[in-house]
């Protein structure tokens, strides 16, 4: 009997210990998996960039920065009034967005139990889901077809309305992580209230809102889909923005869909133009948070 | 709160109130956009509801020319795009999120990942759409041959990895904050019976966050239903019901690219922007449902 015993007391021992390098090899495993995937995950990303950049770097010259596009046939050629035109538009769009998003953003981070704070803030989360081509719709309701035609304003408008979520919640959340003591202490002083906002906490959290600006152009450069009915694109220089204007992103969709290898070519060097500006304005929004950071 | 503070100096007093009535109006101008957006599109939309009522949805004909307006393959194309990617770009999205909230929460590897999924929500739509149109479509086309179907390259797969691709970043900024905030003690009392990594993960966290990967998800299909400019490049712009995932197809959105600013007609402008009604609600409905479940699963 006690022998019996035993064996079977041994026999579960090992059957345990089995169990157990089961489950840890069952763990290595599922480590390996998730590890596996990530990697797999970032692939996309370097193969983009790595492609992008092959393709365009031969494209891009002193040439392609400063001319107009040729006809097709001709060789050579630049994009020099889309570069212009998206600097242009966003320049715009910056004006129309920022005061007003840093504005709403102000009066978020005061307000949080009103019912106005709850609409808007909800007002402003639907904003930011909307798809791009649907705000095109809209812009094209609102200007393009009361003013009669296509215009580079209206491609503005369409952007900022893009930028604005992101500028909102960037003011929101840095505004609120100011402490309210600096807010009393100014208030205390007598300083009025629009004084203590403007000139103490806007300042103070101002790296917070000048990150949330940068990272939304970012995000709003390389938007097409808006500009497809509302800056429309142009083959000319123009700088007046009440005219259809060109801009990167549009050149790149027009070349990249045409048969044309000399187009497509300029299409990669404005890919690459775009790229670059891109990750530029990300590391200039690295640098500004952690170097210039709100601190408490 | 806005304090209430009233001042003798009637200057400042009238500053004061001037600013604060621009807090509030700029927060009613914010409402206001939002019902605005709401009502150009169902207005301009009503002529196409008028004319072709429920039947906008079931008709299989979109031909512009003959003044039909079906929009039945192009809601299937967006249903079966988004899903397929939703599909496709699952299983890594949570496999990064676990990665970045349970096995690398800091440190130079963390920051590194993060940094290189941010830059792929970084990266312009257009961008994808060109890069696909030349890399992807070629090896499409491949797969295509050796599977014997017709060579097209572009359509619906075509569409639907890049879209995989879009959204990936999406879904993993969510889920790895929800990931991250499950709760120490949880984990350490599953440790502490003597459970691995991989227990922890499959029967503490996962059934934790469930609700909270589940709105990670949403908000990512909410992104591809609207995506636009790289499905219009890759799909195939075709009018007619998609026969199967290789196939060329179109969908709402990219129909609004192709033909909005070329649409002559009342109806037809109005049919293309009841598709963008349609998206509109689509895609917030969406987004407040989204919404609401991490707020309750944060609080």
């Amino acid at each position: 009997m006690l022998k019996i015993a035993l064996i079977n007391m041994n026999d579960s021992k090992s059957e345990i210990e089995k169990q157990t390098a089961h489950r840890n090899r069952k763990n290595k495993r599922f480590k390996g998996v998730i590890i596996a995937a990530t990697i797999i995950s970032t692939l996309p990303l370097l193969f983009i960039l790595f492609y992008i950049f092959r393709q365009g770097i031969s494209a891009i010259n002193w040439q392609f920065l400063t001319h107009l596009p040729k006809p097709v046939g001709e060789a050579g050629g630049g994009v020099s009034n889309a570069l212009v035109g998206s600097i242009l538009i966003l320049l715009v769009s910056c004006i129309i967005a920022i005061p007003v998003g840093i504005v709403i953003g102000i009066y978020l981070s005061e307000e949080t139990k009103s019912r106005l704070a709850y609409y808007c803030r909800l007002a402003v989360d639907v904003l930011q889901g909307i798809p791009s081509i649907v705000i095109g719709i809209i812009i094209y309701e609102w200007i393009v077809r009361p003013m009669g035609g296509f215009s580079a304003f209206s491609g503005s408008v369409a952007l900022a309305l893009m930028m604005l979520p992101s500028i909102i919640k960037s003011t929101e959340e840095t505004l609120k992580l100011l402490p309210e003591s600096l807010k009393e202490a100014s208030l205390a002083l007598g300083v009025p209230y629009y004084k203590t906002m403007l000139k103490i906490i806007v300042p103070t959290g101002l790296s917070g809102i000048l990150t949330g600006v940068i990272l939304s152009i970012s995000r709003v450069i390389g938007e097409t889909a808006p500009l497809l009915f509302t800056a429309f694109g142009s083959p000319f220089m123009t700088t007046d923005i009440f005219k259809p204007m060109s801009s990167l992103p549009l050149i790149i969709f027009n070349y990249a869909t045409s048969p044309y290898e000399d187009w497509h070519q300029l299409a990669w060097g404005a890919s690459m133009l775009l790229i670059l500006m891109i990750l530029i304005l990300n590391i200039i929004s690295k640098i500004v948070q952690s170097k210039w950071k709100v601190q408490f | 709160m806005i304090p209430a503070i009233t001042f003798k100096n009637n200057g400042i007093n009238f500053k004061e109130k001037a600013f604060k009535k621009t807090l509030t109006l700029s927060a009613i101008v914010a409402v206001i956009i939002l019902i605005a957006i709401f009502f150009t599109l169902l207005v301009n939309s009503f002529p196409s509801l008028k004319a072709l009522g429920a039947g906008f949805f079931y008709d299989k004909t979109w031909d512009p020319v003959a003044d039909e307006y079906g929009a039945l393959p192009f809601l299937v194309g967006t249903l079966l795009t988004s899903f397929l990617a939703l599909l496709i770009s699952t299983p890594f999205s949570i496999a990064v999120s676990i990665f970045l909230g349970e096995y690398y929460k800091k440190g130079i590897v963390a920051e590194t990942f993060k940094n290189v999924i941010d830059l792929l929500a970084g990266i312009p739509s257009v961008i994808y759409g060109f890069w696909g149109l030349f890399v992807l479509v070629p090896i499409v086309r491949i797969i295509e041959i050796k599977l014997n179907v017709p060579p097209y390259g572009v359509g619906i797969f075509t569409s639907s990895i890049i879209l995989a691709i879009m959204i990936l970043p999406f879904s993993v900024s969510l889920s790895r904050q929800v990931i991250s905030m499950v709760p120490d003690h949880l984990k350490e009392a599953a440790y502490s019976l003597g459970a691995t990594r991989f227990e922890v993960i499959t029967k503490i966290i996962i059934p934790y966050t469930k609700s909270g990967l589940f709105a990670g998800l949403l908000l990512a299909l909410g992104r591809a239903l609207g995506e636009t400019m790289a499905v219009t490049m890759l799909i195939g712009n075709t009018h007619s019901i998609p026969t199967g995932i290789f196939s060329p197809g179109n969908t709402m959105a990219s129909v609004i690219a192709n033909e909005f600013s070329e649409a002559t007609g009342k109806i037809y402008t109005s049919a293309l922007i009841e598709m963008g009604l349609f998206l509109f609600v689509v895609a917030t409905v969406i987004n407040i449902i989204g919404k609401q479940i991490i707020k309750r699963f944060t609080l």
